[in-house]
C-alpha cells in the first residue's frame, strides 16, 4: 500500500539544494571527517530560513506578545498568531484557535492528560494505549489513572512490529474513554492505521490522541480527514526549534476542558477566591509563550511546505527502502516492518555482537551520529528481548551515500571486535 | 588512536570473557541496578565478614566498557577491606572524571578504562557496576566494619 498513491506524483527533493540552507551539515569532525547526521528522529537539524527566521524576531520585532499597545508588540503577537494559522493549516485543523502552542508533544500530551483526563475520567474507564508507544504517551497516562481511579490497557505488537488488530476489539470497548497511539514508531518507524483506529474508538464513544511526534514532519497529515480529537506536534522534530511545538485538539473538548497552567493572559476575570478563563486557545497558553521559537516553526512550515509534504514523505520512502536494504545485506537485524510504504524513516537495528553503544561509539568516530539505546520505548525493547537498539533516522537532507556511509563504518566495528 | 585506547585488549578480554560473572545463590549482600540511559543492567553478589570483601561476583547486559568494568572491578576488590574498596571506588571516580593519574600499581588492570574519559556520556556505563557495589556494601553495616555492641 503506498501512502501517496491517490495523489499526485511529488515533485523529487533537490536534496543537494537542500542540503546547502544547512550549515550545520557543512561542518566536519575533529577528525576532518564530513558529519553523517542520522539521529534526525531525535532532532531535526535546521535550515537557515529557521535560525533567520528566529534571530529576526529578536532582532526587530521582540515584545511579549499579547501583552503591549505599541508597535513591537503588535508585530510580535502578529508574527505569534502567524505562527498559529500556518500550524493549523499544515495539519489540517479547521481554524487556527483549535492550536494551542506548547513545548512540545511531552508538554502536550501532559496538558491532556491534566485538562482532559483529570476533569473527565473516573473509576471503571479505561484508557488505551500501545505497546509501541513512547514513554511520553504512557506516563502521563500512568499520573493520570493514579488521580482518577481509570486504568490503563495496551493494544499488543506483533513480531513484524504492526499493531495487533485481531485483539482490537477485546481491548477496546465501552469502557474505552480515550485511544492514545503514536502516528508513527520512533524506535519501529511503524504507521499505524489512524483512520481505522479512529473509526473503531468513536463507534465505542471513545476520543482519540494521535502523538504526532515522529508523523507530523514526515507524513502529509490532515487532521479533519481523519477525524482526530486530538494530535500532538513537535515542532523541533520538523526543522523548527527546540521549545517549538503544539496540540491540535477539536473545539468541543478544548472548550469542555479544564484550564492547564494557570497564570498570566489565560484568565479572563481573578478575584479572591476563584478566576475565569480565557478564551480557547489562550485558556492553555499561560505566561510568557516561546514567541520566538514557534515564528521559527512558522519558518519551517513554510520551508517543508515548499517542498511538499508528499515529496518529503516520497524522498523517506526511497531513502529508507535503500537503508534497510543495504543494513539487512550487511548482516544487521531490523526492527519493525522492513517495507518502507508502510513506516517511517526511523530504523532500529542490531548489528551482530556490537552492543548498540558501543557501535555509536565506534561510528562517532568515523563521523557518523546515530542514537544508541531505548529511544524512550522500554516496552518495546522488552517485546524483542533486547535492552537496547541502534537507530538510524533519515530525514529530508540525507542522502544515499550517507547511507553508504554508514553501512561502511559498520564494518569498521567489525575491525574493532576482531571478528 | 582514541579507540585503541577504550577498546584496549584488557577491555575487550573482559567483555568477551567475563570474570566471576554468575549468582551466588547465598550471598550476604546483592544489589542490582540498571542505566535507565541505555539499559545496562548488573547484578553485584557481595560475600563480606567483619569489615573485608571477600568475594564479589555479578551477572547483567550491556555494553563492553559496563560489562568489563564490572567484570574488572570483581578482580580488583576481593580480599581487600570495605574502607579499601571504598577509597579505590572514589579513586575510579576521580579517574573516570579525567582528575586523577591512575597509580598502575594499585589500579592494575583497572587503568584501561582511563580511555572512557574521552567519552563523557559512557562515564556512567563505567561507574554502574561501582554504584551497584557501594549500594550493596552500604545495605549491610556490619560488613562495613561498624561495631554492632
Amino acid at each position: 500500500m503506498a501512502v501517496t498513491q491517490d495523489r499526485p506524483t511529488a515533485t523529487p527533493l533537490d536534496v543537494a539544494r537542500i542540503r546547502a540552507d544547512f550549515p550545520i551539515l557543512g561542518r566536519t569532525t575533529p577528525d576532518g571527517l564530513p558529519l553523517v547526521y542520522l539521529d534526525s528522529a531525535a532532532t531535526s537539524q535546521k535550515p537557515n530560513q529557521v535560525i533567520d527566521a528566529e534571530a529576526d524576531f529578536y532582532r526587530h520585532h521582540n515584545a511579549n506578545a499579547h501583552r503591549g499597545l505599541y508597535l513591537l508588540a503588535e508585530e510580535a503577537t502578529d508574527l505569534y498568531e502567524g505562527a498559529r494559522a500556518k500550524l493549523a493549516r499544515f495539519v489540517g485543523a479547521p481554524q487556527p484557535e483549535t492550536i494551542i502552542f506548547t513545548r512540545g508533544t511531552t508538554e502536550s500530551t501532559n496538558l491532556v492528560a491534566h485538562a482532559w483526563a483529570r476533569r473527565f475520567l473516573e473509576e471503571g474507564d479505561e484508557i488505551l494505549l500501545t505497546d509501541m508507544e513512547h514513554h511520553s504517551n504512557i506516563v502521563p497516562w500512568q499520573l493520570a489513572v493514579r488521580d482518577t481511579g481509570a486504568t490503563l490497557r495496551y493494544l499488543p505488537i506483533t513480531d513484524d512490529g504492526l499493531l495487533d488488530l485481531s485483539v482490537l476489539d477485546q481491548h477496546l470497548t465501552d469502557r474505552t474513554k480515550l485511544v492514545a497511539v503514536t502516528g508513527m514508531s520512533n524506535s519501529l518507524g511503524t504507521l499505524p492505521p489512524l483512520k481505522q483506529l479512529i473509526d473503531a474508538a468513536h463507534a465505542v464513544g471513545a476520543l482519540v490522541l494521535v502523538d504526532g511526534a515522529q508523523l507530523v514532519p514526515h507524513v502529509p497529515v490532515d487532521v479533519t480527514e481523519l477525524d482526530a480529537d486530538f494530535l500532538t506536534i513537535s515542532g523541533h522534530k520538523m526543522l523548527g526549534p527546540t521549545a517549538s511545538g503544539g496540540l491540535y485538539g477539536k473545539l468541543e473538548h478544548l472548550e469542555a476542558m479544564d484550564a492547564f497552567l494557570g497564570g498570566g493572559h489565560m484568565i479572563d476575570e481573578v478575584f479572591h477566591d476563584r478566576s475565569t478563563w480565557n478564551a480557547v486557545p489562550f485558556k492553555f497558553e499561560a505566561g510568557t509563550m516561546n514567541i520566538a521559537q514557534e515564528v521559527g516553526l512558522g519558518a519551517a512550515i513554510d520551508y517543508l511546505e515548499a517542498l511538499g509534504m508528499d515529496a518529503v514523505r516520497q524522498h523517506e520512502i526511497e531513502i529508507t527502502t535503500y537503508a534497510i536494504e543495504r543494513l539487512l545485506e550487511a548482516g544487521a537485524t531490523v526492527y519493525g516492518p522492513h517495507d518502507a510504504t508502510v513506516r517511517g524513516g526511523a530504523v532500529s537495528f542490531w548489528y551482530k555482537d556490537v552492543h548498540p553503544h558501543d557501535l555509536a561509539t565506534i561510528l562517532n568516530e568515523e563521523g557518523v551520529a546515530i542514537r544508541a539505546g531505548h529511544h524512550c520505548n522500554q516496552l518495546v525493547m522488552r517485546r524483542y528481548a533486547v535492552p537496547a537498539t541502534a537507530r538510524a533516522s533519515f530525514y529530508v537532507y540525507n542522502t544515499a551515500d550517507e547511507v553508504d556511509a554508514l553501512i561502511d563504518a559498520l564494518a569498521k566495528a567489525e575491525g574493532v571486535f576482531g571478528f | 588512536m582514541a579507540l585503541d585506547e577504550i577498546y584496549k585488549e584488557v577491555i575487550l578480554d573482559h567483555y568477551k570473557s567475563p570474570r566471576n560473572k554468575r549468582e551466588m545463590a547465598d550471598a550476604p549482600l546483592t544489589c542490582s541496578k540498571n542505566n535507565p540511559l541505555c539499559g545496562d543492567e548488573i547484578t553485584v553478589y557481595v560475600n563480606a565478614e567483619a569489615g573485608k570483601v571477600l568475594e564479589v561476583s555479578f551477572v547483567g547486559q550491556g555494553c563492553s566498557i559496563s560489562q568489563a568494568s564490572a567484570s574488572m572491578m570483581t578482580e580488583s576488590v576481593s580480599g581487600k577491606t570495605v574502607e579499601e574498596v571504598e577509597r579505590l571506588a572514589t579513586e575510579v571516580r576521580t579517574m573516570l572524571a579525567g582528575d586523577l593519574e591512575p597509580d598502575e600499581d594499585v589500579f592494575g588492570e583497572l587503568v584501561a578504562l582511563k580511555g572512557v574519559v574521552k567519552y563523557p556520556v559512557r562515564v556512567k556505563c563505567a561507574v554502574l557496576a561501582w554504584d551497584v557495589l557501594q549500594e550493596a556494601l552500604a545495605s549491610d553495616g556490619a560488613a562495613a566494619g561498624s561495631s554492632p555492641h
